[in-house]
């Protein structure tokens, strides 16, 4: 785990931003549970996982590139790097994720992909100002800008997920209950039942079974 | 939901299990038998000699597939495990709470004697008819006694001495009038107490062998969420002993295994001849009478309720795994008690 050392997976980040108790009962806990979502992106990624490159339109394309960011200390695999020749021999890391479904409300996806352009930055000492977003189902690249709103909340998340990790304590469930819905792990979450009062229920239920006795 | 899959219980002297592709498969002198395809399957529970080939050990030992070894009479002799799942801070969580039970001894007592109080009253408003006026006064009086203990554990501020004497008590209680509730005639189908290693009493013998089943169920259900059946809360350690996996059955013992035994001998499914007494008392059943309970058992376990505390309806077969995970997220600070299972 990620006190001291062991650095932050990269996709705790996108979970962290969907509801940090997902992220805690994936990484912290270490339950998992498959959905039709799940699977679906676990070939999609069994596909873009088989690394290697390959040359296309006069860049560079790296597949499942091992990034590293030792200030944030995170880490994990980026689906695709793109190096963008940029003049005088250099050239310009451009990350693209693949993501089943379609573009998403909320901004996981985009934090995921600006924490792999924080990695490639502090790797290769040039600025990542853009990378793109693969979605499957709709099969478009949406261009995510890395700019300064995005990088801080990235930053954050991941000083949040830092402190719960150390802390070993999986939070409460997230307040967006519709992204409970959606969510694999809701059997083992149990939103509902964890918000709830045990001892007060208990004693109602007592009061309640005592109250048809035959002796009452 | 968490699917209920299947147990498979295989009783058979001789029979060769083994794995072909993605299913079990069950042979006899190199004749296919039965044939179940892995993913369908939960547990394997086999009693007696039966072959099991290491390939199919390793495949259930892969898949989280909980494989028990019992003898012909249903004790437990060994199991085989797969590499420890789950998560290293539940089972600190676990052990930690361990040294200071008490709160979760008390959900558990709580609904052990509210569901011992329940079956007694479902006998009674059921039955009321057929009771003798004797034994329609033993089981009422019984039950207020069980109110009074009831009340007690909820309510008292005792410790850990207070909730074990209440528990021996209640116990104590309720089987005293369980012979009231038999409504068969036969003199050697009589309640006359718990025994143990070895059961002397066919209802001994048959309550024994539903408790290793569940006992079973209740490990499994402990590994299936990561937590270490061997350290329990009411049930000190003990070398061997699944401490934990006891716990979590004392709520559900009324209800699962109780009843049905009542009403297999109620319902003449079993007769005093489906039992055998061996040289020095001990009563064991015969490999038929085994295969009924087994039958009866399964379909039990497919009877839907709905889960008091989480609201939602649930086969009872999957009790044990939903109060693990209640008790898993009680561990884990989520939930400021573990929630018992009430049964109405």
């Amino acid at each position: 785990m990620p006190d001291g050392g062991e650095p932050i997976p990269l996709s705790a980040l996108q979970h962290a931003v969907y509801c940090m108790r997902q992220a805690a009962l994936i990484h912290l806990e270490r339950v998992w549970a498959e959905n039709r979502f799940t699977a679906e992106g676990q070939v999609l990624h069994a596909v873009a996982d088989k690394g290697g490159g390959r040359k296309a339109r006069g860049l560079r394309r790296v597949m499942a590139l091992p990034v590293a960011c030792v200030r944030l200390n995170i880490a994990g695999v980026v689906d695709m790097v793109e190096f963008h020749p940029a003049g005088n021999g250099t050239e310009v890391a451009y990350p693209v994720e693949y993501k089943g479904g379609k573009p998403k409300l909320h901004r996981a996806d985009e934090v995921q992909l600006c924490a792999q352009a924080l990695c490639l930055e502090e790797m290769t000492g040039t600025a990542v100002p853009e990378g793109a977003l693969f979605y499957a189902e709709t099969r478009r690249r949406v261009a995510v800008p890395f700019d300064h709103g995005l990088r801080n909340l990235t930053e954050t998340t991941a000083a949040e997920l830092a402190v719960v990790f150390s802390s070993g304590a999986t939070p409460p469930p997230t307040h967006k209950r519709e992204r409970c819905r959606a969510c694999s792990l809701r059997e083992l979450c149990r939103p509902e039942a964890v918000t709830k009062p045990v001892l007060a229920w208990r004693s109602r239920m007592v009061s309640c079974l005592l109250a048809e006795g035959p002796g009452a | 939901m968490k699917k209920l899959l299947n147990t498979v219980y295989v009783t058979t002297e001789g029979v060769a299990l083994r794995k072909d592709g993605e299913n079990l498969v069950a042979e006899v002198e190199g004749e296919e038998r039965a044939r179940v395809p892995l993913h369908m399957l939960a547990s394997l529970v086999v009693f007696g000699p039966i072959h099991i080939s290491p390939a199919l050990m390793a495949a259930c030992a892969g898949a989280g597939i909980a494989i028990a070894l019992l003898d012909r009479n249903g004790r437990f002799r060994a199991r085989v495990e797969g590499p420890v799942t789950g998560n290293v801070l539940l089972r600190r969580a676990q052990y930690r709470v361990s040294e200071a039970p008490e709160p979760v001894v008390r959900s558990i007592l709580v609904g052990k004697v509210a569901n011992q109080r329940s079956v007694l009253m479902r006998a009674l408003r059921d039955h009321r008819e057929e009771l003798e006026p004797g034994d329609r006064d033993a089981i009422t009086a019984v039950t207020e006694r069980l109110a009074f203990i009831l009340r007690r554990v909820e309510r008292s501020d005792g410790g850990l001495d207070v909730l074990r004497g209440a528990e021996g008590e209640a116990a104590n209680l309720y089987f005293s009038v369980f012979d009231n509730l038999l409504r068969v005639p036969d003199p050697d189908l009589r309640w006359k107490g718990r025994s143990r290693r070895p059961p002397l009493d066919p209802i001994n013998a048959l309550l024994s062998f539903l408790y290793t089943l569940l006992t079973h169920d209740c490990r499994s259900a402990c590994e299936s969420v990561g937590l270490d059946p061997a350290v329990g809360f009411l049930h000190r350690d003990r070398p061997g002993r699944p401490s934990l996996a006891l716990d979590l059955m004392e709520e559900l013992r009324p209800v699962l295994t109780d009843r049905l035994a009542l009403s297999l001998i109620n319902r003449r499914q079993l007769r005093a001849g489906d039992f055998e007494k061996r040289d020095g008392g001990a009563v064991v059943m015969s490999d038929d009478a085994r295969r009924t309970v087994l039958t009866a058992w399964q379909e039990r376990k497919k009877e839907e309720r709905l889960h008091p505390f989480l609201q939602e309806k649930a086969p009872l077969g999957l009790v044990p795994y939903l109060q693990a995970q209640m008790l898993a997220r009680h561990l884990r600070g989520d939930l400021d008690a573990y929630p018992p299972w009430f049964w109405k």
